[in-house]
């Protein structure tokens, strides 16, 4: 299973209703692919980094979203045609959270007290021997 | 031939030490374990990023390569859905 971010920016003058209604067309297109959304984060209205057209803000939406894959071309479909959207961006993110959590758990690892007989892995004894083979 | 022997005698340059106030042994990510650069974390890639809107190289900010490589990302994905600028005059 594959997790993904959809992203998309509406025109500010968006009328709440189209902007609804396309939440729940993505909804239906991805679960009727098999896919499931987790989760929509609203931003709302915000000002862009820089004009879009002739927009200088827009209303942000995400999508987080698990499935195949199968989904995200139909929805970026769907938001390509949307004349509203004006501007969208998918992240697939599970490979990036994945190495996230492995990165976290080594940290830990090396966190862990080391046990006192990792300090004993030196043997004095043979090493004073060969010394004094050599002389 | 003595050319060659004066290059290889390796002896340590005298470096100036930088007194610049940007530069940073430790970077927020390592300091505070930012293991997922996110690209909507907007207030965290605005730190990586110049006055100008250009991506601070690392000898500036003190990530590693690996950091770096991940927040380049990041900060180009921002740029495309205008969280961040591409340029700020």
């Amino acid at each position: 299973m594959r997790t993904y971010e959809v992203a998309f920016i509406a025109a500010p003058n968006t009328a709440e209703d189209d902007l609804s209604k396309l939440n729940s067309l993505i909804q239906q297109i991805v679960t009727d692919r098999g896919g499931k959304i987790t989760k929509v984060d609203n931003w709302g209205r915000r000002k862009l980094a820089y004009r879009i057209g002739k927009f200088d803000e827009g209303v942000y939406t995400f999508v987080h979203l698990e499935g195949s894959g199968k989904e995200i071309s139909e929805v970026e479909r769907r938001l390509r045609v949307t004349d509203f959207v004006i501007r969208y961006l998918t992240v697939r993110t599970d490979e990036a959270l994945k190495r996230a959590a492995k990165l976290k758990s080594k940290r830990k690892v090396s966190l862990a007290p080391r046990s006192p007989e990792d300090d004993f892995d030196l043997d004095l004894d043979l090493e004073d021997e060969e010394l004094m083979e050599e002389i | 031939m003595a050319e060659m022997e004066t290059e290889e005698r390796g002896g340590k340059s005298p470096r100036m030490p930088r007194s610049g106030s940007r530069r940073r042994r430790i970077s927020r990510l390592s300091a505070e374990k930012i293991d997922y650069i996110d690209y909507k974390d907007v207030k965290l890639l605005q730190s990586f990023i110049a006055e100008n809107g250009k991506i601070m190289p690392r000898r500036l900010t003190g990530v590693t390569s690996q950091q770096q490589r991940k927040l380049v990302e990041a900060i180009k994905r921002a740029r495309t859905i205008a969280l961040l600028p591409f340029t700020k005059y």
